[in-house]
């Protein structure tokens, strides 16, 4: 297409708002998905995607901050007191040392934490040091919580002490340690809607470490009901990572696949409507063929008994979509353009059959064809998605469709996780209006017949 | 005039289209007499499709404006209603054949089905006497009676053309409107077409408005002649008159620009291209194209009046010309 | 034929046939549509000639078997002395240089997403003329040519921008950049207006006459041939039925379909009205399964039995350089 054309395409394509909309929807994508990648390469999503360790001081099924805060609600965020900010007070004796760690902070959430955990880290000891700790509540009660032996790094599971939890009246630990009391004693009963007592914590750690120059480590996690932007899923990890990632992976899919096909396809088509007789012919029963293949189950069949890599399924979807309806369509607009005088004409000048078909044959169905692509990238973003969700989804990559089926196989929406199933929900919604309604505006551009008078 | 069948007075249709209103039918009038061919005749774009559309109200959405009085015998057929003008006028009063309307016979249905259809739809007439009235057309427009149990597909394009113009027949309008109905057959078959049209005309007594752009075809069947120029009529007159010595310069010069088989004399084209209907000239819209043109036929427009001036008879003459050199005082401004 | 010119004839065409084959389901033939059927002519350098006949008598197949988009099946064309049948490569896009091609419908001939210097261009790349410069110059004297001028208005506009009979000029225009020796106009006019019509056969001739062309029309309608042709050859279902100089056949037709063509024609006149024309009956028979004999036996009202429906009639020559395909002439 020539370059008048084109930019008279760009103002055409103006008028229309929901082509606005649309391209601002896929600007946005494309934006995060660059921005994304950059900031977090490949092989880190991967990394971290894995879990596990990087993710233990962030809490389970978190829901989102914003989400907490437009219902006015004052949920716990995750707390990290650390020994290192702490003012520790030492005493030598003989054979080792003393320490006193006072982990303080002030705790003024409407609500409890989720979980509490003490991490504790002694490199380099000889011998395994012991640590004593004390709960001192701000209304002055003391609550001792046992003494452990520290192995070089130890997770101590406060909300998992269950004679913790008896002590506490039932209550468990994270929502015991921090509940009002008053009125009654230590060891009264639970009472029937615990409520936190605010004001200033502290967690002292009596370490007695056999060692003159290793010191301890001391980190109190007190996990938050909600977490960033998109809230953390059952192994801790942060949903924001997988809706990021996401993007490139879901717009790169989307993208590759429909061109992977269309080109294809139309390559097929002109060949066929170009040349007819028997190439045609054959191309037409390949096709037929193909048209009734089941796209899903087959895709189902690899992924089951062969692997579920991402690129592995794109190259099915391609290899799947060649000889698709497409070529029907396609063939059936090609044909009347073979037959145009103007293509006589060049035949007659002696112009040569790649250069009829590029520059005479496809640029007559650009103006079908962009559209029908720009609408063909959402499906197969779908696609992806919907293998996903049945578990075929990559085991590696962060994608939409995988927090789906996390969200499923961990009944999310039982549990009342919604956040966990609308984040992707809505990011794969947008995606696909965005790219309709910039489809169904190229449509119009380039389709004056559709455009009303 | 008592014999009068068809009066049409300051007929409109504009279309709204994104450059404005494009004055496809710019305030046309003319009468047909009972049993009269008229033809207009005119080059493509000049609106001369449109008029048939404005007479038979097929109005396309952007419409922007449809005015103008229809009279058909004594009835007021501008007057009446969208529902009533459909029931009682559309098929059973005044037919149309439009362009290529032979490859718009619905191509699943048999031929004599769709010429008994309009008895059937707007007369509620039983099948069976419904398709004995087709066969009557079938015999008038030389169709052979098998073919009434024939596809669309399995006839000519004459006889495509033929089963067109019987279904326009069938209703026994007294009027028929024919668009181009021959522009897409070949000789033969054109002159077996115009062929049929004359013994309709002279057994049935139909009047008829023949639409074309081909001066030679027009001659073949017209007792009168409208030119229509720009979206209006230039010239009305007899065939006579406008075959022989026409008054508007319009008319010489097309007469002069047809390739005729039995003369020596070239023909000449005529220069230059009809005005734009979106924003016409001031003046007489072929002022432009017209070698005799002087300084008035720029600055007003000349009005339809009757050729030969102010003269005895002039008011009933049928003969009318636009164009200041036939008006009748070249003084004055009134005509 | 029978003329005879001085200089060697520019394309000869020798018992031509075009037939197509009909094949079920791609390979199993089932028959052939004789399009084109044992046709033979001269052309003569300078000279301008057309081809007449109803629509499926085979002028287009005729067209494109001499433009070499279809290989006759059987007999050749020569071109300059050289059959058509053995180019191959360069030499095959050589002779697409020597002969333009005007086509029918002017709007359909040019690509509607190309501007006018564009679709100018593309011939001149197609045959390597790789200097822009050299391209624009051609360009430009092209349209003066075919008098769409200001050149520089007509340059960048599209198509649908273009009158069509300014469209026909582009197709013309384009028909000439390559400055051919043979310009072959299949129906030149007849989806113009009729003002347009003379204005562009006009145009056709001055160039023909100023170039020294050979110029082969193709049309249906007799009545557009007489000033701008000087042998007309008419068709019928594939084969030249009658071949004569124009004022000649117009006069004195020969064979009984030219005069059936001739009869239905008419100069308007007033008179034309109130004149039933003599119409043979019946329609061009099927170019699958033809008559045997004449071809247009079925339909002619001197048809002798015996003869017309068995034998075909071969060239009579009733008069110097007129020959008609008719037993009438025996």
């Amino acid at each position: 297409m020539s370059a008048v054309t084109q930019r008279r395409a760009w103002r055409e394509l103006a008028r229309y708002p929901s082509a606005l909309v649309g391209m601002t929807i896929i600007l946005l994508l494309i934006g995060v998905a660059i921005t994304t990648m950059v900031a977090i390469p490949y092989g880190e999503a991967l990394e971290r995607w894995r879990g596990g360790e990087m993710w233990q001081r962030y809490p389970v099924n978190a829901s989102p901050a914003w989400m907490d805060r437009l219902s006015g609600g004052n949920a716990a965020r995750t707390l990290v007191v650390a020994s290192r900010d702490a003012e520790i007070e030492e005493a030598a004796f003989p054979g080792g040392r003393r320490l006193r760690i006072p982990l303080e902070f002030d705790y003024a959430y409407g609500g409890f934490p989720s979980e509490i955990n003490l991490f504790l880290n002694a490199e380099g000891h000889a011998r395994t040091p012991f640590v004593r700790l004390l709960w001192q509540a701000p209304d002055g009660r003391e609550i001792p919580l046992g003494g452990y032996r520290i192995g070089r790094q130890e997770r101590i599971s406060l909300s998992q002490d269950r004679g913790l939890e008896r002590r506490l009246g039932g209550l468990a630990p994270h929502i015991g340690l921090l509940a009002d009391h008053t009125g009654q004693g230590e060891q009264s009963v639970t009472p029937a809607a615990p409520e936190v007592l605010e004001g200033r914590y502290r967690l002292l750690l009596d370490a007695v470490l056999f060692d003159e120059q290793a010191g301890l480590e001391a980190e109190l996690v007190l996990y938050g009901r909600v977490h960033g932007v998109a809230g953390t899923d059952h192994q801790r990890r942060d949903l924001s990572l997988a809706l990021l990632w996401g993007t490139p992976v879901a717009l790169a899919f989307g993208l590759i696949a429909a061109v992977g096909t269309t080109l294809t396809t139309l390559v097929i088509a002109a060949v066929g409507v170009w040349y007819r007789g028997w190439v045609d012919a054959v191309i037409q029963r390949l096709t037929e063929v193909n048209m009734i293949l089941p796209v899903l189950p087959i895709l189902v069949m690899v992924g089951t008994l062969y692997s579920t890599s991402i690129w592995l399924m794109l190259g099915v979807v391609v290899l799947l979509g060649i000889f698709s309806a497409g070529i029907k369509t396609y063939r059936a607009m090609l044909m009347p353009i073979r037959e145009a005088p103007y293509i006589e004409a060049a035949l007659a000048y002696g112009a040569s059959d790649l250069r009829i078909v590029w520059r005479y044959m496809l640029p007559r169905i650009l103006p079908v064809l962009i559209p029908t692509f720009v609408t063909l990238i959402p499906t197969f973003v779908f696609l992806e998605a919907s293998l996903a969700v049945l578990g075929l989804g990559d085991p590696e990559l962060p994608t939409w469709g995988k927090v789906l089926n996390d969200a499923q196989s961990q009944s999310a929406l039982y549990n009342g996780y919604v956040y966990w199933v609308v984040a992707p929900a809505i990011l794969l919604m947008l995606t696909g209006l965005g790219f309709a309604m910039l489809g169904f505006a190229l449509d119009r551009v380039f389709n004056p017949r559709l455009r009303s008078l | 005039m008592a014999d009068t069948l068809l009066k049409v007075e300051d007929l409109a249709l504009h279309y709204r289209t994104r450059g404005g209103a494009v004055r496809a039918v710019d305030g046309v009038s003319f009468d047909v007499k009972r049993g009269e061919a008229l033809v207009i005749l005119g080059e493509s774009g000049c609106g001369k499709s449109s008029l048939a559309r404005a007479l038979m109200r097929l109005l396309p959405r952007n419409l922007a404006h449809h005015g103008g009085r229809v009279r058909m015998g004594d009835t007021p057929i501008s007057e009446l209603s969208d529902e009533r003008f459909r029931r009682e006028v559309q098929w059973s009063r005044m037919a149309l054949v439009m362009q290529a309307s032979m490859n718009a016979l619905n191509p699943v249905v048999k031929v004599g089905e769709q010429v008994a259809e309009p008895l059937r739809e707007l007369k509620r007439w039983p099948r069976r006497r419904a398709l004995e009235r087709a066969a009557e057309v079938f015999q008038r427009v030389g169709l052979p009676l098998d073919f009434m149990a024939r596809y669309p597909f399995e006839l000519s394009g004459g006889m495509r053309q033929r089963a067109v113009l019987a279904m326009a027949l069938v209703a026994e309008p007294e009027l028929v409107i024919l668009d181009e109905p021959t522009s897409a057959l070949d000789v033969l078959t054109q002159a077996a077409i115009m062929n049929v049209l004359k013994e309709l005309k002279r057994d049935l007594g139909t009047s008829f408005i023949l639409i074309t752009h081909d001066v030679a075809t027009s001659s073949e069947l017209a007792d009168r002649v409208a030119l229509m120029y720009a979206g209006e009529l230039v010239e009305a007159c007899s065939a006579a008159r406008f075959f022989g010595e026409p008054a508007h310069p319009y008319s010489r010069l097309l007469m002069k620009s047809v390739p005729r088989l039995h003369e020596r004399e070239r023909p000449r084209a005529i220069l230059g291209q009809p005005p734009s209907l979106l924003d016409p000239p001031t003046g007489c819209r072929f002022a432009a194209r017209c070698p005799e043109r002087f300084a008035r036929c720029e600055a007003s427009p000349p009005a339809f009046v009757p050729e030969g001036g102010t003269g005895e008879g002039a008011a009933e003459s049928r003969h009318r010309v636009r164009c200041w050199l036939h008006a009748p005082s070249r003084g004055g401004e009134h005509g | 034929m029978t003329l005879i010119f001085p200089e060697a004839p520019l394309v000869e065409a020798d018992g031509l046939h075009t037939w197509f084959e009909l094949r079920q389901w791609g390979f199993l033939r089932v028959g052939a549509v004789r399009a084109v059927d044992d046709v033979s002519f001269t052309l003569a350098r300078g000279e301008a000639v057309a081809f007449v006949g109803e629509s499926g008598c085979g002028k287009s197949s005729l067209v494109r078997t001499l433009l070499g988009l279809h290989r006759p099946t059987l007999g050749e064309v020569r071109f300059e002395g050289v059959s058509l049948a053995g180019l191959k490569g360069a030499a095959l896009k050589a002779y697409r240089a020597r002969v333009g091609y005007v086509q029918q419908d002017p709007f359909g001939a040019l690509p509607p997403f190309l501007d006018v210097r564009r679709i100018l261009a593309e011939p001149l790349k197609v045959h390597g003329v790789k200097d822009r410069a050299e391209r624009e110059r051609r360009i430009r004297a092209a349209l003066e040519e075919v008098r769409l001028t200001p050149v520089e208005e007509v340059l960048g506009k599209f198509p649908h921008m273009l009158s069509g009979g300014q469209q026909q000029r582009v197709v013309i225009a384009r028909a000439l950049i390559l400055e051919p020796a043979l310009v072959i106009a299949d129906e030149p006019v007849s989806m113009l207006d009729a003002s347009v019509r003379v204005e562009i056969l006009e145009l056709l001739r001055n160039i023909q006459h100023r170039r020294g062309l050979t110029l082969a029309f193709v049309t249906h309608d007799l009545a557009t041939v007489r000033h701008y042709a000087e042998r007309i050859f008419v068709l019928y279902a594939g084969k030249v039925v009658e071949s004569a100089p124009v004022e000649d056949l117009l006069d004195a037709p020969q064979h009984p379909y030219t005069r059936a063509l001739l009869a239905a024609l008419s100069d308007p006149d007033a008179a034309n009205a109130t004149r039933l024309r003599e119409v043979p009956g019946g329609e061009p028979p099927s170019l699958i399964d033809p008559p045997a004999g004449c071809r247009f036996h079925p339909r002619c009202s001197r048809a002798m039995e015996g003869l017309c429906d068995r034998e075909v009639p071969p060239d009579f020559t009733p008069r110097p350089g007129h020959s008609a395909a008719c037993w009438l002439h025996l």
